[in-house]
């Protein structure tokens, strides 16, 4: 095993003790991940945008002009447009030259209202209306698709639920008419529907935070853990033992000394 | 105080110790849970199972590595299913921090298949992948929508060679292959709101068959786009990669993190119960002693 591999596992396995540390309290080395995260993902991204933006999207075209003419003698001079609108953007630092920025934000809000409105409209509202009025109800399969399925969320039931249900959670946020008699009833069934709607979402969001602590579990056990344990193993390190007792030792003594900070100031709970 | 009083008042660090504590006893203790297959997930499956070899499918890993742990067992299951088919894949990774981690999936999808194996009854040889024949790795290109809509024209307009530097038209498999038109289905593996642009500047105005494999979080507000026809199948988080890794006979990280989903749902579920009751016996109590 290289020792790159040896030195990254290891790391890995610190960072992920930091960070799982914030749910006990927010401490050094919780800090230390954290800013790493920020620090890391922003430098890689601009390496990312250089490589696979700036680089080959303006650089490269005006590559074969000169600077002193500006580029102007380059086979594609026209690439020098985006350029000077990207430059303008920069006017934003200087109080005396901000204004200069608006025009090509101008252009750049312009041409992506233009792409956007027609194609947001057509795709998540007008598709969404034409699949209820187009084909109507689908009450062959009103009970599921070949059996019976309560579940199918495209059977004609589901199709019901949900017609009935966005009436109901739009007529919840009409406050024109008083939500009294029937249009109460509806409203009533809106925030129903919509407490469903949440209860989905927050059952998923469990199930997505969940499995960030199965991917850092897996992480602990296949790659750092057995690489300490199992000699056979082929990624088998004698660094991994000793990181590995380091790490639980530290983690260990952690726990003890808060511990005895919390039993010392439940002893005196004037010192607090 | 009673018992439920005094659970109203727990430090919540003690609920995450006893999350953590089932969390890792279920994932030592090996137990089968059984996995049921939706059919929005079964779509996707069989799509690309009756997929012809040499068929093309787009798959856009449009996350980065703080979604990997969702995500990239769908992509490892959907990629393998498509080699072991002997169907091509164009791969494109639109988020900005994806590109690297796209990279070393693909090599690490690839090593996997040198060897023989058998999924579903069915023997798959060991082969080489070799890039340019069976995939086109195209990288990440900023602005997603645009770069999108670029592909309707042509692969070439956004990218003009690939992730390592290939022109596109040097590349066996993308010769002829000009853009939307020339692929099979799109499959999108999104923690973002890229998938939002994948419907509306990609689907919407091209009109190919969408999947989705979404993070948790976002699968409950995709699920009209199933509905509409607009997307053909959704895998939900961590368990829609789990059924797909069921139905292709492909066991992986997924499954084998459900052990875990089961024991800490079931825990939460539990907190959740315990502090319902625990609410409304301080309600009750309040309002007999005549609060409001």
């Amino acid at each position: 095993m290289d020792f790159g591999t040896f030195l990254w596992v290891n790391f890995g396995a610190f960072l992920t003790f930091a960070i799982l540390s914030f749910l006990y309290k927010d401490n050094p080395f919780y800090k230390i991940a954290e800013h790493l995260v920020v620090g890391v993902s922003a430098g890689y991204f601009v390496v990312i945008l250089w490589h696979n933006g700036l680089s080959p999207n303006l650089f490269q075209k005006l590559d074969d002009g000169s600077w002193f003419l500006l580029w102007l003698d380059s086979s594609e001079p026209w690439y020098i447009i985006p350029a000077i609108l990207g430059v303008m953007m920069w006017t934003r630092f200087s109080k005396k030259w901000a204004w200069v920025s608006r025009w090509p934000m101008a252009l750049y809000i312009g041409i992506a209202t233009g792409v956007a409105i027609p194609l947001e409209m057509g795709a998540k509202v007008n598709r969404q209306l034409y699949a209820i009025m187009e084909k109507g109800f689908d009450w062959q399969n009103f009970f599921g698709h070949g059996s019976f399925n309560l579940l199918d969320a495209t059977s004609g039931l589901s199709q019901v639920i949900i017609f009935v249900g966005t009436i109901s959670a739009l007529i919840y946020f009409f406050f024109s008419k008083a939500h009294t008699g029937w249009f109460g009833g509806m409203a009533k069934f809106g925030i129903w529907i919509l407490m469903i709607g949440f209860g989905a979402s927050f059952g998923y969001t469990v199930m997505a935070r969940i499995s960030l602590f199965i991917n850092r579990l897996q992480y602990l056990d296949k790659s750092w853990y057995r690489n300490a344990v199992d000699t056979v193993n082929e990624n088998y390190h004698v660094g991994f033992p000793i990181v590995f007792w380091f790490l639980i030792l530290l983690i260990v003594g952690y726990i003890i000394l808060e511990i005895v900070n919390h039993v010392k100031s439940k002893e005196s709970p004037a010192a607090e | 105080m009673n018992v439920f009083e005094k659970l109203m008042k727990l430090d919540r660090r003690w609920v995450f110790l006893f999350l953590i504590i089932v969390c890792v006893f279920a994932y030592v203790v090996d137990f089968n849970v059984p996995i049921m297959v939706e059919p929005e997930s079964q779509k996707i499956y069989d799509f690309i199972d009756n997929l012809e070899p040499g068929s093309i499918v787009l798959i856009a890993i449009d996350y980065d590595p703080n979604n990997m742990a969702e995500l990239h067992p769908m992509t490892y299951a959907v990629v393998e299913h498509c080699w072991r088919k002997h169907v091509k894949v164009i791969f494109t990774a639109l988020s900005q921090n994806g590109p690297g981690m796209a990279d070393q999936a693909i090599r690490d999808i690839s090593d996997s298949l040198m060897v023989d194996q058998t999924y579903n009854g069915v023997e798959f040889k060991g082969r080489e992948i070799i890039n340019g024949v069976d995939y086109c790795f195209l990288g990440y290109k900023p602005y997603y929508a645009l770069v999108i809509l670029g592909m309707g024209q042509n692969f070439r307009l956004p990218f003009p060679s690939d992730y390592y530097g290939s022109p596109l038209d040097s590349l066996p498999m993308m010769r002829g292959v000009s853009n939307y038109n020339d692929i099979d289905i799109v499959v999108d593996l999104s923690g973002g709101n890229i998938t939002d642009a994948w419907i509306s500047y990609g689907q919407s105005r091209f009109n190919f068959p969408l999947a989705l494999g979404l993070t948790g979080v976002m699968t409950a507000q995709y699920y009209p786009y199933l509905g509409s026809g607009q997307v053909m199948g959704i895998m939900g988080g961590l368990l829609g990669a789990a059924q797909y890794e069921e139905m292709a006979e492909n066991p992986g990280l997924a499954k084998d993190g459900m052990r875990v989903q089961l024991g800490a749902h079931v825990v939460i579920i539990l907190f959740i119960i315990m502090g319902n009751i625990g609410l409304l016996i301080e309600r009750r109590r309040h309002k007999k002693e005549g609060g409001i």
